[in-house]
């Protein structure tokens, strides 16, 4: 670097972001290999085993809209993957930095304040998301997994669907001291049921009444059903707005939650 | 004071005379008093065939509504996918055990080189260690063959064999599991595990019978362990028995010795040497 900043000067609420962004990025270039296999290979065998393999069982009928079951089943898996890695991403990590590798109380002690590690965190969130929905958009594309040009769509509702559970789990993971089993409370009895009952693999009316609002209140029912809906072509305008809103409240409300946290944590 | 060692059977006399002291139920007890605090671990975990098995009831068998199992009959689909759950369970948990914190006391505690400090040998060690992974994958099947039982999915009297049947998958894989975990030198290695056990849980006839794939694919699919455990299971819940199972039961059993074998020798080899 030729020019030399000099300490103590405050940076814009992006430039402090996007400095911690370029810190993930630079670790991130050496350990990249490592994550082949989780946005490449991944993807591929999930919508192998799901789409075709247990899609050649299934016979196109009313549950998945007298389409195939793997043009059901790949929009719904690209924003179950998304979920997945937004959640992955938001637990240990978030909470490494506050107590394993202390990179937030490095990163608070120069001229980067909490919201700003919350906010750069997020930012390579998304970034990771859009890396990994793009693969999984190119492979189901080999597949032949996708009807139009809406997959492109797919992308970015994958990617904010992500975001919209990555937010409120930064709030969960920050404001864990001791772990203990509350990541593994989390994953078993949040994500994993979420992934199978949110309607990622079969319609959620088959859903008793009584169970099914817990569908609703799930981010990712909301995102599956806007993906399905921009690439099979069936969203309507209002129900697609709401689906949007619920997502951005989510991820609203989460970032409040996870920032004054955040500030609890790292001011001293 | 003359310690107690157990008389040898012919097996561990053929083994070098060190790597075994008789001593592996130490191993047992240590396990059960450092998990007895996480009881809350084991109950999620033994409810989560429940949250499986619901899906495939409601969701997944809808879809399908029958599908041809062992022996060319058709069947629901939850009946057929139930075995194969069971079976893949059984291997996720074993592994899960034997390889993360088997790899944890190996590098970072330091566990096995403070046990080998006294009179207990690799083999013992292996042989807690790898008990106690099945300990507890007997613990979640015995809550899945529960809830199969009451969902009505066992309707053959062989199916009192799917338990053993589970204790032997999960035998087998922890013992492998824990010979493989003594060779990984970082945690950034574990993705060689998911590597491995990801595409097998998929692609062994857990989901979808054999007959979907092309003819070449059929023989690979066929040389991989879980599929193995998944026949023997569903073969056992339908009633479906035949010879060709000794087959599956031999690769098990095959697989099992060999894992128990390569975790001692490994053991011996980078810790008393």
């Amino acid at each position: 670097m030729t020019e030399v900043l000099s300490t103590g000067r405050v940076v814009g609420s992006w430039r402090g972001a996007v400095l911690r962004v370029e810190g993930y990025w630079l670790w991130y270039r050496r350990y990249w290999r490592s994550n082949l296999y989780s946005t490449g290979l991944q993807p591929l065998f999930f919508l192998a085993a799901m789409g075709l393999g247990f899609g050649s069982q299934v016979q196109p009928g009313t549950a998945t809209g007298g389409l195939s079951y793997l043009h059901y089943v790949a929009p719904a898996l690209l924003v179950s993957a998304s979920m997945m890695l937004a959640v992955g991403e938001s637990t240990y990590p978030v909470l490494s930095g506050f107590k394993w590798q202390k990179d937030y109380l490095a990163a608070t002690a120069t001229p980067i304040s909490p919201g700003q590690v919350l906010g750069g965190h997020l930012l390579w969130v998304a970034l990771r998301l859009t890396l990994a929905a793009a693969v999984y958009a190119l492979m189901a594309l080999l597949l032949g997994g996708w009807l139009n040009a809406g997959a492109l769509l797919v992308v970015v509702v994958g990617v904010a669907t992500g975001l919209a559970c990555a937010a409120p789990v930064c709030a969960f993971a920050a404001s864990t001291y001791d772990e203990g089993t509350r990541f593994a409370t989390l994953f078993r009895f949040v994500v994993m049921p979420m992934t199978l009952f949110a309607g990622t693999f079969f319609p959620i009316d088959q859903i008793p009444l009584a169970l099914r609002w817990l569908a609703w209140i799930s981010p990712l029912w909301h995102g599956t059903e806007l993906a399905r809906g921009v690439t099979l072509g069936t969203l309507d305008l209002l129900p697609g707005l709401g689906h949007a809103a619920f997502l951005i409240a989510l991820f609203a409300g989460g970032f409040v939650l996870a920032r004054r946290f955040f500030y609890k944590r790292l001011v001293v | 004071m003359v310690s107690e060692v157990p008389s040898k059977g012919l097996l561990l006399r053929v083994l070098p005379p060190s790597l075994y002291a008789g001593r592996a139920k130490f191993l047992l007890e240590r396990s059960i008093l450092v998990y007895s605090r996480a009881w809350l671990v084991f109950a999620s975990g033994a409810l989560e065939p429940l949250f499986y098995l619901l899906a495939f009831q409601i969701g997944f068998g809808r879809l399908v509504g029958e599908v041809v199992g062992p022996g060319g009959q058709v069947m629901s689909y939850v009946a057929f996918v139930a075995p194969g759950l069971l079976a893949a369970s059984a291997m996720n948990g074993a592994v899960f055990d034997s390889t993360y914190n088997v790899f944890f006391r190996f590098r970072y505690a330091k566990l096995y080189d403070a046990m080998l400090a006294t009179p207990i040998g690799p083999l013992d060690i292996a042989l807690g260690e790898i008990g106690f992974a099945v300990l507890r994958g007997a613990l979640y099947s015995t809550a899945f063959v529960a809830v199969m039982g009451t969902m009505g999915l066992l309707t053959s009297p062989w199916a009192v064999l799917l338990l053993p049947a589970a204790i032997l998958t999960s035998f087998g894989f922890a013992a492998v599991g824990m010979g493989c975990a003594t060779f990984l030198r970082s945690t950034s290695q574990f993705d060689y595990i998911q590597l491995v056990l990801m595409p097998m849980f998929l692609f062994s006839t857990t989901f979808y019978p054999l007959s979907v794939y092309p003819e070449a694919l059929q023989y690979v699919v066929s040389c991989l362990p879980l599929y193995h455990g998944i026949e023997l299971m569903r073969g056992l819940a339908t009633g479906f028995v035949s010879w060709s199972m000794l087959g599956h039961l031999a690769y098990l059993l095959t697989m099992a010795a060999a894992g128990l074998w390569l975790a001692s020798t490994r053991l011996h080899k980078m810790l008393l040497r």
